[in-house]
């Protein structure tokens, strides 16, 4: 069935264009006119809506195979689905680790049969993801990964980080960068300050991340690998980005929305649905964030979707395990602490999870509402107001600490390649 | 009289009002049931269970002896034989209690923030007795009514803190509780022990003991533990001892009537040299004496559901 959506605000970022027209869907593209007259059409009254091309998501967790009481390519498709995300990137800390074809394969032919949006799999940077040996990098790209990652974990071993950097330059794919010295974080599980002291809780210092952050960007100036920094969480490590970028070094960056939002004030009193890593830092971190966002130091915005069920996460703080669950409130997230703050331009907001990611990831005909693109597009309704309620939360998992606010415009319907996989 | 409160998990979350109910019933219980041998009834019928993560002989004997001056009946639970080991998790150990109709749980934890999970679980009262580096509200009580009853007021007055601060339940429920009242709170120790934040707390920090414990009015030891050498925190034990341990010399220029204090156990000649220990300006087992008084005091405040 073709759809014509009409009336409808379409704000294009990779397009710079935000205009009222109509858009017309026939066989899953975005098209001028239809070419066949006699399909039957869908139509749909955009009148006071707006659409936007599919966000893609670079940093999620979808647990399969080997998770799956957190999450499945099943249940994480859906929770995307309602959050206007299109496309997924998972990452390959799964069980048993993506580091082969096999698991590519897997990973692909499960989202066919059982996805509702397109999954693009990561695959280990390193056999094992245990940061000794490259993985087959080049045959893992033809299979269709993205990027390589051991996210998770830092590449402890520069000269690894080095040849990974040197060799991944011929398949054209970064290497995202989960940043954390271990010997800093110390078994740390919250940011080191005054709420970690006050708790009594270990904490990670920021220069964790920050270290390893200057080393890789070193690394990336001697090889001129394509080197992504993932979930950039202080003001140090936007500074570091910020003169690597003006030094051309070929360095991009993500942030999520928990580390523009939430400060470590929201770790007490010792709520594990905040308990994420890197963890959540200061106020001037979240200015700073925000600051590189707008700046453009900060490429991308992604969830980082870390889905744990409800017996990991209520325990003791030291035990459960890192991660929130994301795809579900990014949007609104963007909207209530970016946009409506006056900080970035609704189209500015969008680039980070549209045409951002759809150039640093080479993703062909995806992140914009050009003619001749595949349809994959999620509109948007200001005033759709709702409260974040754990009944409706559609992730296997609840570990959300925006569970009872209130949001101020939503995703209100999902199209992936011409079909609508979610409909508020 | 009751205070507004289910559990007792931190002295950071009480008031100053809250602190002086607690000295004063403190008071009352120690003149009539520590000092006369005497029971009384305002729990006669209820359950206290001790359940003790950690080792601990004083807390728990403490508690188990408050508890039963006011008529309650004790369960102590054993962690070695529980089903904790058999892999029960602490909030189904505390359902299971709760479903004995238990009216109190006493953790002891080495995870901070336990008794916190376990509170925000279960709906019998909860009450901290030491939860990892977090707080050890009713020793930082009990410090408090220990310096009250001697010296009357906290107003102006100087107290030291010695030692390990970074990983001391007992500092930071005696800096919260002394805060409170508005006395001057400085702690010193190596900087590898003292977190960096401790003066948004507007405690003072000092390296040096000669000269953070000019005129002090109460010094409180804290323990070192020898597990820090491991972490390379300290460099030895030896060293940790010429530049910390308390020692006759060390206390010169302290007030001369300086008050000293110990959480206990002690460990003797390390942080604290035997003959202060054996001194008479040594409180300690007025602390311990106290503790029971105080734990009267807990048990009896706070506001139960049922």
């Amino acid at each position: 069935m073709n759809i014509e959506i009409r009336n409808i605000r379409m704000v294009d970022p990779s397009q710079k264009k935000d205009y009222v027209g109509n858009i017309f869907i026939e066989n899953g593209i975005i098209v001028s006119s239809f070419s066949n007259k006699k399909c039957e059409i869908n139509i749909i009254d955009g009148k006071d809506k707006i659409a936007i091309p599919g966000l893609i998501d670079v940093h999620s967790h979808l647990r399969e195979p080997g998770y799956e009481q957190k999450e499945t390519i099943f249940t994480g498709t859906r929770s995307a689905a309602k959050g206007g995300i299109t496309t997924i990137f998972c990452m390959p800390n799964t069980n048993p680790v993506i580091d082969n074809v096999t698991c590519v394969n897997y990973i692909f032919s499960k989202a066919k049969k059982e996805g509702i949006v397109n999954v693009f799999p990561i695959a280990c940077a390193t056999k094992g993801s245990n940061g000794e040996k490259l993985s087959e990098i080049g045959i893992l790209k033809k299979a269709g990964i993205v990027a390589v990652s051991d996210d998770g974990n830092s590449i402890n071993n520069a000269q690894i980080m080095r040849r990974i950097l040197e060799y991944t330059k011929m398949f054209k794919i970064p290497i995202i960068s989960h940043s954390e010295d271990k010997y800093l974080s110390n078994n740390g599980v919250m940011n080191e300050g005054k709420n970690s002291m006050i708790l009594g809780l270990r904490g990670i210092p920021k220069q964790a991340e920050e270290v390893i952050i200057s080393r890789d960007i070193m690394l990336a100036e001697l090889t001129g690998g394509h080197l992504h920094i993932a979930h950039v969480s202080t003001a140090k490590s936007v500074d570091l980005i910020r003169e690597a970028k003006k030094k051309r070094i070929n360095v991009t960056s993500e942030t999520c929305p928990q580390y523009f939002t939430l400060t470590d004030d929201a770790v007490k009193i010792y709520d594990t649905n905040t308990k994420v890593y890197p963890p959540l830092r200061e106020k001037n971190d979240v200015d700073a964030i925000k600051n590189g966002l707008v700046d453009g130091t900060i490429d991308c915005i992604s969830t980082d979707h870390a889905p744990h069920s409800h017996e990991e996460k209520n325990q003791e703080f030291d035990l459960a395990p890192f991660g929130m669950i994301g795809f579900e409130t990014v949007l609104s997230l963007i909207l209530s602490e970016l946009v409506y703050t006056g900080i970035l331009s609704f189209s500015d907001a969008i680039s980070k999870m549209t045409s951002m990611p759809a150039k640093i990831f080479n993703l062909k005909n995806r992140g914009s509402l050009k003619e001749g693109n595949i349809a994959d597009i999620s509109i948007i309704d200001l005033k759709y107001c709702y409260e974040f309620k754990i009944e409706s939360i559609l992730s296997k998992s609840k570990n959300s600490p925006f569970i009872g606010r209130l949001f101020n415009g939503g995703v209100i319907m999902t199209i992936v390649a011409g079909s609508i996989v979610w409909e508020a | 009289m009751l205070l507004n409160h289910k559990d007792l998990l931190s002295i950071e979350h009480l008031s100053k009002d809250d602190l002086y109910t607690i000295l004063k019933i403190t008071k009352h219980f120690k003149d009539t049931s520590i000092k006369s041998f005497k029971k009384n009834d305002l729990l006669y019928g209820k359950t206290v269970a001790n359940l003790f993560c950690e080792p601990s002989t004083r807390t728990k004997t403490s508690f188990e002896i408050a508890a039963k001056k006011l008529s309650a009946d004790v369960v102590n639970i054993d962690v070695n034989t529980s089903s904790i080991l058999k892999g029960e998790s602490l909030i189904d150990t505390g359902k299971t209690l709760e479903a004995m109709n238990i009216n109190y749980i006493v953790v002891r934890h080495f995870f901070s923030g336990a008794p916190d999970i376990l509170a925000k679980n279960l709906n019998i009262s909860i009450i901290n007795a030491g939860d990892g580096s977090h707080e050890h509200p009713t020793q930082g009580l009990l410090d408090l009514y220990t310096i009250y009853e001697k010296k009357k007021s906290f107003k102006g007055l100087k107290i030291l803190l010695i030692g390990d601060i970074l990983h001391s339940r007992v500092a930071k429920s005696n800096i919260w509780a002394l805060k409170k009242m508005d006395a001057n709170v400085s702690v010193v120790g190596p900087p590898t022990l003292i977190p960096k934040n401790i003066v948004d707390l507007n405690v003072k920090v000092y390296y040096d003991l000669f000269e953070a414990i000019k005129d002090v009015d109460v010094v409180n030891v804290l323990r070192i533990q020898f597990e820090r050498q491991k972490e390379n925190l300290l460099p030895s034990i030896e060293e940790y001892i010429e530049f910390y341990q308390l020692t006759k010399k060390k206390l010169n220029t302290a007030k001369s009537d300086v008050l000293i204090m110990h959480p206990g156990p002690v460990n003797r000649n390390i942080e604290i040299s035997s003959d202060v220990v054996d001194s008479p300006s040594a409180l300690i087992n007025e602390q311990v004496t106290n503790g029971i008084a105080v734990r009267m005091a807990v048990l009896s405040l706070l506001k139960q559901k049922y």
